[in-house]
């Protein structure tokens, strides 16, 4: 229902009040997002929805799935092994 | 459960809507519902990219082309070089030399002369570098709004060579699929500075004159089964065309679809394919599987080839279809193009 | 792209494939309820990688699709009026109306706007003070708060040729109408990941125990939705009719409480009407009497002027999981992208027209 992608935060400005914007890097494409709701720090990544950020990217937690996904495929083999 | 209803909508068939040019299946139907049937005869009815014919003892390919970009200057050309690349391509897809284009104008009342002047002197750059010659053409000038800015229509002439034969109807179950350069760049460097959607990137048109690349391939690989060049609809719809007319099945692999990562960030930005967007310095080959590897590595020594590679193969006949192996290993089809690609946020 | 392609192109697709089978002992339904995994699942041919006996029904949670015909028609009306620009994201540009799509109009000479974000919409209301600027402006709740910043961000630049007309839907009312539905067959469901990433997902406890029905909010990515059929399935195994969060990278349980707050304070519930489900009790949002300025239904009288129409297109039961896009007769056939009958066979989030794109 909703596309939003994932950027970097590359500088903030907040000379607007109520209307913090960045500019956001989507792997070497650069637009002005609106960053009012999130707290971010440059460097950071927030996931973008037509031109707003929504959210933080959580950095530890993407890492926890795809060690999730490992654990899966490696139980998945263990598995196999005993059958 | 009440009965679901959705009221039916009558349906704007009488006048022509923006994808009728964009080159996919509305296009088609315009073409074969009211063109065909006006002038048809036999060289139309090859339904190529330009006719080819005997004239003396040469055969000639003759193409025609017009240009309508906006905006008329781009990251990496204008409508200028556009409009002499797009049919020198033409021609060089039909396995021609070519010689002798014309340029006709039409300008919009107000127009900067400092920017037409721009404009003529990279058809001229781009013309030279394919080694072709402007040879006549016409200038109109509309009143203010009948046009937006200029429009450029380029026509061109060119000498087939020896022993060529290019043709959709040649492909055939077992041929690779081949594309001359990374996908998508032009269409995406035209949006990204389109007001509304203004996106900041290094992304450039790809517009190039293919024609000296082609001759050098040609003359190594005279088997050569199709060149087409994967423009308005991209290469999903260009290769359902190439399927439809040899009636086979092609198969694309996903994972080997050369797409820049600036390109495809802006894709997903969007909600694009890459599959569909425009191409305006790339070529599809399809040439016999025994002429894969020499035809990659010729292109890439090529500067406009120089990011040549295989996407797919011809895999049966009988069925025209386009299909594409999925990085997960599944297999889906690839529809030609309906309508112009729209940004979407869901 | 990061935290994108790791998800998507990954070496563990097939065991984690593998692992579905072996957790799957017996058939059962499980609904993705936005349309962007639709889209994904067309996309990758998902069903494919699993085994039979899990069928997966494709839920109402494409804005564009339950839009009714009604703003539609009101839009396209808006926009053939002199001086106005009807803006709106380019997803519904195509949907037909009673007579004409906004794509129609604008062949009609109609003042059409594509934007990327409802701030370009603003910014072009600026930029053209002389006309009426109208934001065609849909969506679910991930897309809600941003319509309420940009009528907050209009009222403190204090532009006054600038309003939406609203299509906004919220999405555990029409879940629960959904799972209370005497025929519904749906064991699981996946949540919009997005809406969540927004909302949190504390509101969809209360619907997995009283439906008993598990519920596992779910990314967009391949292997995210891989992931989501996996922990719908261990729940469904356990009998456990709780929520697990399958998307953590992006969905806290809180959701962005400053987003909700800014829904809360342009936008009230209301009851919604669904194209293709019908009337949902306090299943949408509309702007408040106090924002009413911004709100084009209050500003505008327009003549509403609906065509009846026959029963053709079965969206609602295909959305229901009742039926399917290869069951109705009109699929491929009168109704194509070209000239759709319904709005699933426009949006790419539509489930016809992700069926008749990929898999016809």
């Amino acid at each position: 229902m909703c596309l939003a992608v994932p950027g970097k935060v590359l500088s903030i400005d907040e000379s607007v009040p109520d209307l913090r914007m960045s500019e956001v890097d989507f792997g070497g494409v650069i637009r002005n997002i609106c960053t009012q709701w999130v707290d971010v720090e440059i460097g950071e990544y927030i996931l973008v929805h037509a031109g707003v950020a929504l959210c933080k990217v959580n950095t530890e937690e993407a890492l926890a799935t795809l060690n999730d996904f490992e654990f899966i495929a490696s139980a998945l083999e263990q598995q196999r092994n005993s059958d | 459960m009440n009965t679901i209803t959705c009221p039916i909508p009558k349906i704007e068939n009488e006048r022509i809507l923006l994808a009728h040019g964009g080159g996919g299946r509305m296009t088609g139907k315009l073409i074969h519902d009211i063109f065909y049937p006006a002038f048809s005869n036999p060289l139309l009815e090859q339904q190529h990219d330009g006719a080819v014919f005997n004239a003396g003892n040469s055969r000639l390919a003759y193409t025609t082309d017009s240009f309508v970009v906006d905006p008329i200057f781009f990251p990496g050309g204008d409508i200028g070089d556009l409009a002499i690349n797009g049919t020198v391509n033409d021609l060089a897809c039909c396995g021609a030399v070519p010689l002798y284009l014309t340029a006709a104008f039409i300008i919009e009342e107000g127009f900067a002369i400092s920017d037409l002047k721009k404009i003529v002197s990279s058809m001229k750059r781009a013309a030279d570098k394919a080694g072709v010659s402007i040879v006549t053409g016409d200038t109109k000038v509309v009143d203010r709004g009948k046009c937006d800015r200029i429009f450029i229509n380029t026509s061109g002439v060119g000498i087939v060579l020896e022993g060529i034969n290019i043709n959709p109807t040649r492909t055939k179950a077992g041929d690779a699929v081949i594309i001359s350069g990374r996908i998508a760049e032009h269409g995406i460097s035209i949006l990204t500075c389109r007001e509304g959607l203004s996106f900041e990137s290094s992304i450039k048109s790809d517009t190039a004159s293919l024609n000296n690349m082609l001759r050098n391939l040609l003359e190594e690989v005279p088997s050569v089964h199709v060149l087409r060049d994967p423009t308005r609809g991209g290469v999903a719809s260009t290769l359902n065309e190439i399927a439809e007319s040899a009636n086979v099945t092609i198969e694309l692999d996903e994972a080997s679809l050369p797409v820049s990562p600036q390109v495809e960030a802006a894709c997903e930005l969007l909600g694009f394919d890459p599959l569909y967007v425009a191409n305006e310095g790339g070529v599809l080959v399809i040439v016999p599987e025994e002429y894969a590897q020499k035809t990659t590595e010729l292109l890439r020594n090529h500067p406009e080839g120089r990011n040549a590679c295989r996407i797919g193969s011809v895999v049966s006949e009988g069925k025209a279809q386009v299909r594409l192996r999925t990085i997960v290993q599944s297999s889906r089809i690839v529809d030609m193009i309906s309508g112009e690609q729209l940004p979407r946020i869901c | 792209m990061k935290y994108i392609d790791e998800y998507r192109n990954s070496p563990h697709f097939i065991s984690l494939a593998e692992a579905i089978k072996r957790k799957c002992s017996r058939p059962c339904a499980i609904m993705e309820i936005c349309g962007g995994q639709t889209h994904s699942i067309a996309k990758y041919q998902l069903e494919s990688l699993l085994p039979e006996s899990i069928e997966l029904i494709h839920g109402p949670g494409c804005p564009v699709c339950v839009t009714p015909i009604e703003k539609i028609d009101l839009a396209v009306e808006l926009s053939l009026r002199p001086n106005f620009i009807v803006a709106s994201f380019g997803d519904m540009m195509r949907v037909p109306g009673s007579e004409l799509s906004l794509l129609s109009a604008k062949a009609r000479g109609a003042d059409i706007s594509i934007v990327y974000s409802p701030l370009d919409a603003l910014a072009l209301a600026q930029k053209h003070p002389d006309k009426e600027i109208v934001f065609l402006a849909i969506g679910f709740e991930t897309t809600a708060p941003l319509h309420a910043l940009v009528i907050k961000e209009a009222q403190r630049r204090g532009v006054r040729n600038f309003s939406l007309l609203t299509s906004l839907f919220t999405v555990p009312a029409a879940l629960s109408s959904l799972l209370g539905d005497k025929d519904n067959r749906v064991n699981a469901l996946l949540a919009a990941g997005h809406v969540c990433a927004v909302t949190g997902y504390g509101q969809y406890f209360r619907i997995a125990r009283h439906f008993k029905t598990p519920i596992v909010v779910t990314g967009f990515e391949p292997m995210d939705i891989l992931y989501g059929i996996y922990h719908a399935l261990c729940l469904l195994e356990e009998k456990n009719y709780t929520v697990v969060n399958g998307y953590k990278r992006i969905v806290s349980a809180e959701g962005n409480t400053k987003a909700q707050e800014a829904i809360n304070e342009v936008f009230e519930f209301c009851d919604n009407e669904w194209r293709g489900l019908g009337y949902i009790d306090q299943s949408g949002l509309k702007i408040r009497d106090s924002y009413q300025q911004f709100d084009a239904l209050y500003r505008f009288k327009t003549e509403r002027n609906i065509r009846k129409a026959a029963p053709v297109c079965i969206s609602g039961a295909i959305m229901k999981g009742l039926s399917h896009p290869y069951r109705c007769d009109q699929f491929g056939k009168g109704c194509v992208p070209e000239h759709p009958l319904g709005a699933p066979m426009v949006s790419s989030e539509g489930v016809c027209a992700a069926y008749y794109r990929y898999m016809k």
